[in-house]
């Protein structure tokens, strides 16, 4: 995922949202109601394939980490690059059965974003529009929670890239792996006297800071496959160090 | 390219399985693989349910056990574990826990089963069998190594120039001069010219000048006459360097070559230096010229040099270690010459011993100096002794200052103990042999590799006769050795920077001589025993055990290659200690060893390991052998 200057508000806002109102709708219900009302055909179909109920346990959840490449920082002016998806349950990750979509913005690429995620104008030449491979995408996330790192970003581009293509937005389950962090390093705001006294320095809950801690190798971030693999991995050290598989899904689903 | 697991592909690439694989395979193996996470402490496997996958350790640490719960390997980055499961029945052999959190990528049975059976590189590193890995990592040694384990008959020119033994002298000389030959092999008449005849001895120019001119025979003496008789000879497939220690050890410069007892060749001197180390016959001879121990003792640093050149020419350890065993061995007998010259003749024969590694011929650098003397049986001590031990100092004290440090057991020809008459020595492998406790076999351990190094060594023939009579099939001694053989025991293999004990305890260092080497002549020394064998070198032993056939099939030579590969890791480490300007030692830190080195030494221990389980139990007491 491509996150430079606005990740740090962004994920103030994450870590604050998640603390001040946990609003989770009840999905199953939701996409229900969802798939009555959509209006392309493709997104009916996403919703009817219906959501898994907030009492599943985690270890009987069919999940998908999601990462999402972009053009630059503005969802909605920049456009998406690359989607990577990989399929996993709470054992295994199913990293030989992932997708990746190369597909071609409606906005320029600029050179700062290709060092950055290593997608070339050439390769955008050939690529076809996310129009194009929606039903694709849509077909492979249905029935499944995401997981992703930072959950505003991509939900925040998947909309602005689909709003002018068919008219409407999308909504669906998320395990945000920073959100997860940022309860276990954000819960309480520094009080005056930490302020005041230096306190202890916010631990980072960026991806790569977030799996060190787990012992999670280094990977090189920035390439959709290779981020999702990693968000997928550290939902894993996450829940096996703090939750069970017999968790219920509505603990960390939002 | 882009849509593969770049993470994935590059970390595969970094491991030796996957090195040499193709690009494209590699990008499929790639695609093929899951990912599993496991916290501290959690089991990855079990023993007996079905194997699915091969594993790959991403990240972390993964402890496997054997199927009784001990501890079989420690696994890091890049460690692999599951093909024993995959490649035999397709269930978990052995059970896995991580030891830290632990990131696994999985490849599949199908694309691991594929890999294993079409790239050799790949089913050559994940061998499921160790100890055939470090056959084939020995055998490809053993091949870089051809020029110095050829065998003399690469030697052989042309034929053997021959002459029947009823010919005359002057026979003999016309044909030394027509075929330009220093040397003739006198032969019996062939039968009706059937097969090629046998060899009955050999002329020299030396012979035609020492035993016919100077003696003043005629010319047409039978050569059968002036001829050395059953002259010392080599077979057609032994070593090159045997055939050199031969003529070392008999003072002789042709040997002629047999092949089922029939004569196929000459070998000279001259054809064995263009083949092997000429430097250990070098400081061989520069021994013997020395007047004095203050010139022996100048020596010590050309010694050193002529065991880094051994190594640097990747001569094996055999040849290594009966190279400087014959230096050893020349030592002592140039001592022994300068003693004599000193205290005048001797009042008795006698006999000088080399015991344990010299013996064996597996000496290296770092040695102690184990010796004895067996003397005449007329030995009265009160009219002898001071002769010998006077001559015992000379020799030890010589030694000591010639780089062999004094024995720590005192087993030297100094200690009265071990200067005594043949029918005490007699007495003394008796009581031995048919009086056991394990304490006494450990302290006598080392006399059962003794070798005659100067005066009667027949004596030592003897003792070795009855040494092997004895100790056949000797249920309660063998089971009191084989004790004593499981004393030292291998460690389990390495982690990180660490040696992992059996138990899973970390050391930092390992004595390769006490952990691997040692124990390895231990086990050997019992079976050999056990067959009444009456070889020294631990390989000589082995080849009498391995046709004993009293191992498992394949078992000798594994022993023979652990031993082998341990052997020169040891040896290695004491030449980069010579070069780096330290004292070598046995003594060898885990971050020195190259991840080859660690993974040929592990199942060189595991080899070790096993044989010791199975000498325990082919020697438990009242167990008929």
């Amino acid at each position: 995922m491509l996150h430079l200057g606005s990740f740090q508000q962004l994920q103030q806002k994450t870590a604050s949202s998640a603390l001040a109102s946990a609003e989770t709708p009840d999905w199953p219900a939701r996409f229900r109601k969802l798939a009555a009302s959509a209006r392309d055909g493709r997104l009916k179909a996403f919703y009817s394939a219906g959501a898994v109920s907030a009492d599943t346990p985690l270890s009987a959840v069919p999940l998908m980490a999601l990462d999402i490449e972009t053009t630059g920082l503005d969802p909605t002016h920049d456009g998406i690059v690359s989607i990577g998806l990989v399929p996993l349950r709470l054992d295994r990750i199913r990293a030989s059965a992932s997708r990746l979509w190369i597909v071609k913005p409606r906005v320029p690429l600029l050179e700062a974003s290709v060092s950055l995620h290593g997608i070339t104008h050439s390769q955008l030449e050939s690529a076809p529009d996310l129009i194009d491979i929606l039903d694709d995408f849509l077909v492979a996330i249905a029935g499944h929670v995401l997981v992703v790192h930072c959950r505003a970003i991509e939900r925040q581009f998947l909309n602005g890239a689909l709003r002018p293509r068919i008219g409407e937005t999308i909504e669906f389950p998320v395990i945000d792996t920073m959100e997860l962090e940022a309860r276990l390093h954000r819960r309480k705001p520094p009080g005056l006297i930490a302020r005041l006294f230096g306190g202890k320095p916010l631990l980072s809950i960026r991806l790569a800071a977030s799996r060190r801690r787990y012992g999670l190798p280094r990977y090189r971030l920035h390439h959709a496959l290779t981020d999702a693999l990693a968000s997928a991995e550290l939902l894993q050290a996450q829940v096996a160090h703090r939750f069970s598989p017999e968790t219920a899904l509505g603990e960390l689903w939002k | 390219m882009h849509d593969e697991q770049i993470e994935i592909l590059d970390f595969l690439r970094r491991y030796p399985p996957f090195a040499e694989l193709p690009e494209e395979t590699l990008q499929q193996v790639a695609r093929s693989v899951d990912v599993r996470y496991f916290k501290a402490g959690t089991r990855i496997v079990e023993f007996g349910e079905a194997a699915l996958a091969w594993h790959v350790v991403r990240s972390g640490a993964v402890e496997i056990f054997r199927r009784n719960g001990s501890l079989y390997n420690r696994l890091t980055e890049g460690g692999y574990f599951g093909e024993f499961g995959l490649l035999h029945r397709k269930r978990v052999r052995f059970p896995a826990t991580a030891l830290e959190d632990t990131l696994l990528y999985l490849i599949p049975e199908p694309v691991f089963t594929e890999l294993f059976e079409n790239n050799e590189h790949f089913a050559d590193a994940v061998e499921i069998e160790d100890r055939t890995r470090l056959r084939q990592v020995m055998s490809r040694r053993e091949d870089a190594n051809q020029l110095m384990s050829a065998t003399v008959s690469v030697l052989i020119g042309r034929a053997p120039v021959m002459l029947g033994r009823r010919a005359t002298a002057i026979d003999a000389a016309r044909r030394m001069s027509e075929e330009g030959v220093s040397s003739l092999l006198i032969v019996d008449e062939p039968l009706a010219g059937l097969a090629p005849p046998r060899m009955a001895g050999v002329i020299t120019d030396r012979d035609i000048r020492i035993r016919l001119v100077a003696e003043g025979l005629g010319y047409d003496t039978p050569v059968s006459e002036i001829m050395s008789c059953d002259p010392v000879a080599v077979e057609h497939n032994q070593l090159v360097f045997e055939a050199m220690l031969q003529m070392l050890r008999h003072n002789v410069h042709h040997l002629p070559v047999l092949k089922h007892q029939r004569p196929i060749g000459v070998i000279a001197l001259s054809d064995l230096l263009r083949y092997e180390s000429r430097n250990s016959l070098f400081v061989v001879s520069s021994i013997f010229r020395q007047r004095s121990v203050d010139e022996l003792a100048a020596l010590t640093g050309d010694v050193r040099a002529c065991f880094s050149r051994m190594v640097t020419e990747d001569a094996s350890s055999r040849m290594i270690g009966s190279a400087m065993a014959v230096i050893g061995r020349s030592f002592k007998q140039r001592l022994l010459e300068l003693a004599e010259e000193t205290l005048g003749p001797p009042p008795l024969l006698y006999c000088f011993l080399a015991l344990g590694s010299m013996a064996r011929q597996e000496q290296l650098i770092v040695t102690d100096q184990d010796n004895a003397l067996i003397l005449d049986n007329r030995f009265e001590p009160a009219r002898h002794d001071d002769y010998f031990q006077a001559l015992a100092h000379f020799v030890c004290d010589g030694l000591a200052r010639c780089g062999y440090s004094t024995c720590t057991g005192e087993v030297m020809a100094t200690n009265l103990k071990w200067r005594q008459p043949l029918q005490q020595w007699q007495r003394y492998f008796s009581e031995w042999i048919e009086q056991p406790t394990p304490q006494s076999l450990l302290d006598s351990a080392i006399f059962f590799d003794l070798d005659g190094v100067w005066g009667e060594t027949k004596w030592v023939d003897e003792l070795q006769a009855l040494i092997s009579r004895k100790a056949r099939g000797n249920t309660r001694f063998l089971a009191c050795m084989a004790r004593n053989a499981l004393l030292r025991t291998p460690p389990l293999g390495f982690f990180k920077d660490f040696v992992v004990e059996s138990d899973g305890r970390h050391s930092g260092a390992i004595n390769l001589k006490r952990r691997g080497t040692a124990p390895l002549s231990d086990l050997i020394r019992v079976h050999a025993l056990a067959i009444g064998s009456s070889s020294r070198n631990s390989f000589e032993r082995l080849r009498d055990i391995i046709d004993a056939e009293i191992l498992p099939r394949g078992r000798g030579q594994d022993l023979h290659d652990a031993l082998e590969f341990v052997s020169t890791v040891r040896i290695r480490n004491q030449a980069a200690d010579l070069a780096a300007g330290i004292d070598p030692d046995n003594s060898i830190e885990p971050e020195s060893l190259s991840d080859f080195e660690r993974k040929s030494l592990r199942d060189a221990f595991l080899i070790l390991s096993n044989s010791q389980k199975y000498l325990k139990y082919r020697y438990q007491p009242g167990r008929s052998v």
